[in-house]
């Protein structure tokens, strides 16, 4: 159980992040820690203590397998998340060559 | 075969996005030509996809041969087709547009594979029938249209894209995590056979918490009140295209359409959640309608207008009521079609104005006759005026209230309307009608593709009041209208259409 809480706080830590740090930089590490919380308590939903790969060899029984579906899944959505990061860090990049600052409380043309 | 058409909404955009990039560049005009015929063949075909459902109810595509609940499947019903036609109709008018819009930018070539890969998302959203690629396809358009928001790379569209992306992203991981609670409480990932096993366990809290989280995420893709700050900031600094692309389609693809697919198809309709996206709704018009009549940025004004005519959707489809959903997914269909004629608009007052500042323009009329008549035509529309098809929709929105009981919700709905009409006068007041300022004497009216586009959007405009004849409606709304309704029956309809 205390593993699945371990990712919830792992979640609001990566929350936390994005909501109140300033620096560009700083939120990209947010979303790849909320990132990774989700991620990670995926994998965590298919494991099972002890369990071995779910590998289907004749002459064997199916006993206490790992449900190998998320870890197939966590791994696409790694990859999703690696195009995401990929992509705000190019738009931060950008950001810094048309402001000179990562700082969000100065980069505020739009409002209304 | 029909049912191998199903793929084809994804492979076609899929495809021309990569045959852009190999040779958009070397070949002068070619992704002009090749986009065009790309979403022209995609618009033919999801119409054609109508007349198939209207013929065999329900279609699903094995993807690799795989049956449900194994494999991926693509399924086909009233609301998807209805979905499809909405999507990629209004993306040919769009990609027309861009022909001659798009030139003061460089690098068109690589607008195009992005607006190719983003209708590839909303199709695949629209036409998958798995949880898990649902989420895949959402994310293909979603990151498509963060970097589309920037493709100018100036100071506007750089910010804004940056919190879009941040925002979309956190939603995304919401709606990921309701996906783990959804396969961890059922164990399978197919709609179908989760909408079973759920009605089959009864209620708990892991779906409630799911619903939740859902109701975030979807939230926030599609814009409703307490999440919507993105909105006003993406669709206005995007290039005009985009800004209809995203209002006109994007918002209702990935986040109506999978709110109304996942809570009344998946979890079944619970009152108590149609109670919130009523209240949502309301909310979200209320809101949007009164911070944009103070607005002098035109696209800016028109984005809050986005969030303001997205809460009469949520509200229509909240009611649960046949009337009430056949209002909302009718807006829906109106929406989409006014508002990338307006955005089509203010981007054509911005190719010949230079500016899209409100008090800067003025006698627009007398040197642009197509947009200042078409944007007419879509003022008058989203404010309800009769004929026009914006009025069908939210009297039926109106009456779907009056019918249910919700009657301060239809009185909401009503002055939402009346402060939606006084904010398209100030527009029509000073940009269109007035004196022609002197600085404004050079302009010109836009190019052909351009006022092609926008012509025949206002003509849909004027005549999309006939889709409700009883005719019509029986071969086009009726069907999505329906699958609405048939909430989990859905599952027993994707079984039986596999045998």
């Amino acid at each position: 159980m205390s593993v699945y809480f371990l990712c919830l706080v792992l979640f609001c830590i990566g929350l936390y992040c994005i909501l109140r740090k300033r620096n560009l930089i700083k939120i990209i590490i947010g979303i790849a820690i909320i990132e990774y919380a989700v991620n990670l308590f995926f994998v965590l939903v298919g494991y099972k203590m002890g369990g071995r790969a779910p590998i289907l060899s004749p002459g064997q029984s199916i006993v206490d397998m790992v449900d190998p579906l998320p870890q197939a899944l966590v791994l696409t959505a790694i990859v999703i998340g690696l195009a995401v990061t990929a992509l705000i860090a190019a738009i931060a990049m950008r950001v810094y060559e048309k402001y000179g600052t990562f700082d969000i409380t100065k980069i505020r043309r739009l409002k209304g | 075969m029909t049912n191998h058409l199903l793929p084809l909404f994804v492979i076609i955009p899929l495809a021309s996005a990569f045959v852009n990039s190999l040779l958009g560049k070397r070949i002068k005009g070619f992704s002009d030509i090749i986009s065009s015929i790309a979403t022209l063949f995609l618009a033919v075909i999801s119409v054609y996809s109508v007349f198939l459902i209207k013929d065999s109810g329900m279609i699903v595509y094995k993807v690799g041969g795989w049956a449900p609940p194994i494999g991926i499947s693509m399924v086909m019903d009233g609301l998807t087709s209805f979905m499809l036609v909405t999507v990629n109709v209004i993306a040919f008018f769009i990609s027309i547009y861009s022909i001659n819009y798009m030139e003061k930018y460089t690098e068109k070539w690589n607008f195009y594979c992005l607006f190719l890969l983003m209708i590839a998302g909303m199709n695949g959203v629209v036409i998958s029938g798995d949880m898990f690629n649902l989420y895949v396809f959402l994310e293909i358009a979603a990151i498509s249209s963060y970097a589309l928001v920037a493709f100018g790379t100036e100071h506007e569209g750089l910010e804004a894209s940056f919190k879009y992306a941040v925002m979309g992203t956190v939603a995304s991981s919401f709606i990921l995590l309701g996906i783990v609670f959804l396969y961890s409480f059922t164990s399978t990932l197919n709609m179908a056979d989760m909408s079973m096993e759920i009605a089959r366990k009864g209620a708990s809290c892991i779906v409630l918490l799911a619903s939740v989280l859902f109701l975030m995420g979807f939230g926030l893709k599609s814009a409703l009140v307490p999440f919507h700050a993105w909105l006003p900031d993406a669709h206005p600094s995007a290039p005009a295209p985009i800004s209809a692309m995203l209002s006109g389609v994007l918002i209702k693809s990935l986040g109506i359409y999978a709110l109304i697919r996942i809570f009344f198809s998946v979890l079944g309709a619970e009152p108590k959640i149609l109670s919130i996206m009523m209240v949502l709704g309301v909310l979200s018009m209320m809101v949007g309608v009164i911070l944009a009549i103070g607005q002098w940025d035109l696209k800016r004004l028109l984005a809050y207008h986005s969030i303001s005519q997205v809460g009469y959707i949520i509200l229509g489809i909240g009611l649960g009521t046949p009337l009430g959903i056949l209002g909302g997914l009718f807006h829906l269909l109106n929406h989409s079609v006014f508002k990338s004629l307006l955005f089509l608009n203010s981007g054509a007052v911005e190719y010949a104005v230079g500016t899209r500042d409100l008090e800067k323009m003025g006698g627009l009329r007398e040197k642009m006759g197509v947009t200042a008549n078409t944007s007419l035509i879509a003022s008058m529309s989203i404010a309800g005026i009769p004929p026009f098809n914006g009025f069908w929709s939210k009297m039926i929105i109106i009456a779907a209230c009056v019918e249910a009981g919700h009657f301060a919700f239809a009185f909401c709905a009503v002055i939402g309307s009346i402060l939606t009409l006084a904010s398209f006068m100030k527009v029509q007041r000073y940009a269109f009608f007035g004196e022609l300022k002197s600085t404004l004497n050079q302009i010109k009216e836009a190019p052909f593709f351009m006022k092609l586009s926008m012509i025949v959007l206002a003509v849909i405009c004027v005549a999309g009041g006939l889709l409700l004849l009883p005719d019509v409606s029986k071969v086009f709304l009726g069907p999505a209208r329906d699958a609405v309704l048939a909430g989990s029956e859905y599952a027993k309809d994707v079984f039986a259409a596999l045998r």
